[in-house]
């Protein structure tokens, strides 16, 4: 059995921001009764027990919770890497010093876009200039600093001005990572697919950028898969290296996995051991015996792992299936007709939520104690963001 | 990298002994990287005091598969991955 390396905690999925590719679940009030401190900090003793060895500090918005420094004290007595990833928002300089003073390795921040009108834009909240105000504080702290920025229709043509943005805040790495189309990101593709051209050119200024700083700034660029021949090979597999565990205790393989059919596994219920040994959860596509062909007669099928099991689910219904995105796959065309609906008209589409109400998520905010469905918020207006411009 | 190059673990990273594995690993932002004994020796040297040259005299007495390639090779790896600095003043 291989021993997981790292430990991704979505600590809360509150979030300030209301990004049309959000990563939190469709169903957010499902995850408002959050694990407590005391709860956290045993499943990190569990974690590192079990091979952890670096913890991901993630959401939603982690800093919306109050306990984020004493969790990563805990993690710091056990020997963990710690990596706080943030909007920036909630990131005060006293709050900076406790995290300083508890231990805390790594910080990455998010942004939108190289300016205020277009980050905001995205963001759906006034948010640029509180985030370049944290990356300055990382830096000034002593902290090793990544931005993240994901990728798609309205921002990948203003790549080589993030990237100088990067460069003007000392980031000592910068992830450049494609949208994935799963949950909001997935109700949104067609406003959020960018075109073959917009991608052609992203990664020729990337693959300049990355030459030009070499030695100064690492440039990691995560493909898009839609536009590759092969799947990725998700989370380095099933269960192989990689545990989510979300705000309500659920363990999962891969943040995406919770929209999966498949019993559900809770570190309020069963240890994490039995949990990534045992549970019929971390077993179901562990390894390469599940696979149908094309995969299971696939020289590739230990490279990829047959791709991404939710982006299979997403597309097909069928979590078993070929990841689409594979050229071999059975429902390519799938995958396909997306892209050649993104590429027949090149022009840039509206983003979402500008102007029809709950298309993007609105997980609340610290005077929020819970979790808002989005169903619940449908008929509400945007709260700032919207560029009169527009 | 020169004979006289003086390596050190960027401040970044933590090199542990993980009790779990049984193994040094060497901890970075979005990596771990698990160590032979070899590695984790050569690491264990990198305090920005020894000199490359050094380090290989060093382990030459101790490993005997260490030879004067594999120190200056294994350490050119861990800085294209900015696990380790150099200083040559």
């Amino acid at each position: 059995m291989t021993r997981p390396f790292g430990l991704l905690a979505e600590l809360t999925y509150r979030c300030p921001l209301h990004c049309a590719y959000c990563s939190n679940p469709l169903n957010l009030a499902d995850y408002r009764d959050e694990l407590t401190t005391a709860e956290w900090q045993r499943v990190l003793a569990e974690a590192r027990e079990l091979g952890v060895l670096q913890l991901h500090l993630s959401g939603g918005e982690p800093l919306q919770r109050r306990d984020v420094a004493q969790i990563v004290g805990t993690a710091t007595e056990f020997g963990l890497y710690t990596n706080l990833i943030t909007s920036g928002l909630g990131l005060s300089r006293r709050r900076a010093e406790q995290l300083r003073a508890a231990g805390l390795d790594h910080v990455q921040i998010s942004i939108q876009a190289d300016g205020p009108t277009e980050s905001d834009r995205i963001a759906g909240t006034p948010s640029f200039a509180r985030k370049i105000e944290a990356a300055r504080l990382v830096k000034e702290l002593g902290w090793p600093l990544t931005l993240n920025v994901v990728l798609h229709r309205h921002n990948i043509d203003r790549i080589a001005d993030i990237l100088g943005l990067a460069e003007e805040v000392q980031a000592e790495r910068v992830e450049l990572a494609h949208t994935q189309y799963y949950g909001w990101a997935w109700r949104n593709r067609d406003a959020l697919l960018p075109t073959r051209s917009q991608v052609e050119q992203a990664e020729s200024v990337a693959r300049a950028a990355r030459e030009r700083l070499k030695g100064r700034m690492e440039i990691v660029y995560v493909l898009p898969d839609y536009y590759e021949r092969y799947p990725k090979p998700c989370m380095g597999g099933w269960g192989q290296r990689q545990l989510t565990v979300a705000p309500n205790g659920d363990v999962l393989p891969c943040p995406a996995a919770q929209a999966l059919p498949l019993p559900s596994a809770n570190v309020r219920a069963d240890t994490l051991a039995w949990i990534w040994t045992q549970s019929p959860l971390f077993q179901a596509f562990r390894g390469t015996h599940w696979m149908p062909d094309p995969c299971q007669s696939c020289a590739r099928r230990e490279i990829d792992f047959g791709g991404c099991r939710c982006q299979a689910f997403q597309l097909t219904g069928d979590a078993a299936r070929t990841d689409p995105v594979c050229h071999l796959s059975p429902d390519h065309g799938l995958v396909a007709a997306a892209v050649r609906a993104a590429n027949s008209d090149t022009r840039l589409r509206t983003y979402p939520g500008e102007h029809e109400p709950g298309a993007r998520p609105h997980p609340g905010g610290r005077t929020n104690a819970g979790a808002v469905a989005p169903a619940e918020l449908a008929g509400t207006t945007q709260s700032g963001g919207q560029d009169p411009a527009d | 990298m020169r004979p006289s190059s003086r390596p050190k673990l960027s401040p970044h990273v933590h090199l542990i002994f993980d009790q779990v594995r049984e193994r040094h690993v060497l901890l970075a932002p979005e990596s771990v990287l698990v160590m032979n004994a070899t590695g984790a020796a050569i690491l264990g040297l990198c305090d920005g005091q020894r000199t490359v040259a050094e380090i290989v005299a060093e382990l030459r007495g101790q490993y005997n598969c260490v030879i004067g390639e594999e120190v200056p090779n294994f350490l050119t790896r861990l800085v294209a991955r900015w696990c380790v600095e150099l200083s040559d003043d």
